[in-house]
């Protein structure tokens, strides 16, 4: 009797052993609730009144990539009137893999040269223009150019560039870098580009 | 909407002349999407015009055509400048409705015979709705508004840019959508009726697919200003923005359940892309099921609250789809994208890539009945992301 009751204890502290293991993982697709200390820079300024309360937990972004970021942008406007230049840093294009953010590692030197250019001139921004090929939805494109430029301004960041220093705009599938409906052309569209920007 | 669903069932059975007492009537089955028989009109006396606009309302609200004897209605009309139309049950000999019209455009006469027509079959008619939508030349767009069908279509921005994702305040004459205007992704908000705009949402970054909550008093929006993407909610006014989501994933495509609790997007979790839904006032996000549906995005929540349609994505290419609110198996409805529901939950308004371009068309979802819309006259341009005025 006393053996079956020792069984049932130890089982049951398994249990609980194991659910409390469960709940400390937090599965990635829950809201961080507010106070909760997360990883990712760009956090929301506490008192934010989402979520009904919390609990003191793992972040949430215990799963996130080495790409993934948050550094706030700048406020819309804020390079207005800044002499625009595309040429510069053309042959720099990074180049996306199909629905994907990521930059490949094929990619990683442009990046590299673009942080390089901005450090070398010091008193130029550059925006990040996110594009796609047409084989999203619209709606969906438009997410995942600004998702481009994102993560390539994270890279950036990463680099060393000030993170004022980097716009973004997403473009969606609007402008494509060539036309034409199969895989040749939508490679060429999956891309970043990059505009110099110098003070008038 | 039961009531409905009854009022239909009971219609449809009477005309197979199967109606009896005993019959136990599964509402589930009945309002299946796409599982629902045509009901079978003949229409004499019109032509030309009024003949085709008629048709094309009534076909994408379910009925077919075919002559006196295989049909359940009967519609006789007559065009002497205005339109007089009586329409008769064949079944009961009961008169449905027999009215003379003035005023407006044949069309309008037209349309409004058919929302007369339907309203006799307890049903909330289409034929006077409005659509806005994006119509795309190539180098630039711009948001436009037509009746249903296409026609009467009017220009509501002119600034040779980029626009995208026009969205209804409901019951009022006024849109948000985003425009590049100030060279920016920025939304707008924009009242119709006096043409008066201003900035709803220009944060750094983009700011995308505006959805307005049911009572118009908030806006859901995809945001990036914090540095990634992600579920924003905002007052009408653009006071009071609160980020709801907070992951390295994408979300997109916002839309609100008809009680106003509810905010439901596209989602991508472990990698998987899914439709989610999370309380407006932010918390837990759950998954809704799509059984049978691969990739799920851009969904749209029917006004009666029962069904949300999304687009599904293949390798192949889109699909129309429509599954439970609370979620489960999914009916595939039609090749397309982008749904949006029409007031009466009834006809989806959708996008089909054509050749090289996107045109509109309308679905019927228990019939499956589906026909393009108009284009805008001498655009060899797109139409695409439709929303319906509600």
């Amino acid at each position: 009797m006393k053996m079956t009751k020792f069984v049932v204890l130890f089982v049951c502290g398994l249990m609980l052993t194991s659910v409390g293991v469960g709940c400390r993982k937090k599965p990635s697709y829950l809201t961080p609730l507010p106070g909760q200390r997360t990883q990712a820079p760009g956090d929301l300024t506490p008192g934010d009144p989402i979520g009904t309360g919390g609990t003191s937990g793992q972040d949430v972004s215990s799963t996130s990539t080495g790409e993934f970021g948050g550094t706030p942008l700048n406020p819309a406007g804020t390079h207005d009137g800044w002499i625009e230049n595309a040429a510069a840093l053309k042959a720099q294009t990074v180049y996306f893999d199909f629905d994907s953010s990521a930059i490949k590692a094929s990619e990683q030197a442009n990046v590299a040269a673009v942080a390089d250019y901005l450090k070398a001139n010091t008193a130029a921004a550059v925006r990040v223009e996110g594009h796609c090929d047409e084989r999203g939805t619209e709606g969906y494109n438009e997410a995942l150019g600004s998702r481009r430029a994102l993560a390539v301004r994270e890279d950036l960041i990463r680099l060393g560039i000030e993170s004022g220093r980097v716009d973004t705009i997403t473009y969606g599938e609007q402008r494509p870098a060539v036309q034409g409906y199969d895989e040749s052309a939508y490679r060429l569209n999956r891309r970043a580009e990059f505009i110099v920007l110098t003070p008038p | 909407m039961r009531t409905l669903g009854l009022a239909l069932a009971f219609l449809t059975l009477a005309s197979a002349g199967r109606a009896t007492a005993q019959v136990q009537i599964d509402i589930s089955k009945i309002l299946q999407p796409g599982n629902t028989k045509p009901l079978w009109v003949s229409i004499s006396g019109l032509s030309g015009e009024a003949l085709q606009v008629l048709q094309f309302d009534l076909y994408v609200q379910g009925f077919n055509f075919t002559n006196q004897s295989g049909a359940q209605y009967i519609i006789n009309g007559t065009v002497a400048g205005n339109l007089t139309a009586q329409a008769t049950d064949k079944i009961n000999g009961r008169t449905l409705i027999s009215r003379s019209y003035t005023g407006g455009t044949l069309r309008r006469q037209v349309h409004t015979f058919a929302d007369d027509f339907v309203a006799q079959l307890q049903r909330k008619g289409i034929a006077q709705t409005k659509i806005a939508f994006k119509n795309d030349t190539g180098a630039n767009s711009e948001i436009f508004v037509s009746d249903f069908d296409g026609f009467s279509p009017q220009a509501v921005t002119k600034d040779a840019t980029i626009v995208a994702a026009p969205a209804w305040v409901p019951g009022r004459l006024a849109i948000y959508y985003t425009s590049y205007k100030l060279k920016n992704p920025d939304i707008f908000y924009h009242d119709l009726s006096t043409g008066e705009r201003r900035i709803f949402a220009r944060y750094g970054g983009s700011n995308l697919s505006p959805a307005v909550s049911p009572d118009g008093s908030k806006v859901a929006m995809i945001l990036s200003k914090d540095g990634w993407s992600d579920l924003y909610v905002g007052d009408a006014g653009g006071g009071n923005v609160r980020r709801l989501t907070k992951s390295q994933e994408d979300e997109s495509s916002p839309c609100w359940s008809p009680d106003g609790k509810w905010i439901c997007f596209a989602d991508k979790s472990k990698g998987r892309r899914s439709l989610s839904k999370i309380p407006v006032g932010g918390g837990e996000i759950q998954r809704l099921t799509t059984g049978g549906a691969p990739s799920p995005t851009e969904p749209d929540w029917s006004p009666d609250g029962n069904w949300i349609a999304f687009t599904s994505s293949t390798r192949a290419g889109f699909d129309v789809w429509v599954v439970p609110a609370k979620g489960g198996a999914a009916t595939i409805l039609v090749g397309g994208e982008d749904p949006t529901w029409s007031p009466n939950s009834r006809t989806l308004a959708y996008v089909r890539r054509q050749g090289g371009g996107r045109v509109l068309s309308l679905l019927d979802v228990p019939t499956k009945q589906y026909k393009d819309i108009a284009r805008i006259s001498g655009s060899s341009g797109s139409n695409s992301q439709p929303s319906w005025a509600k």
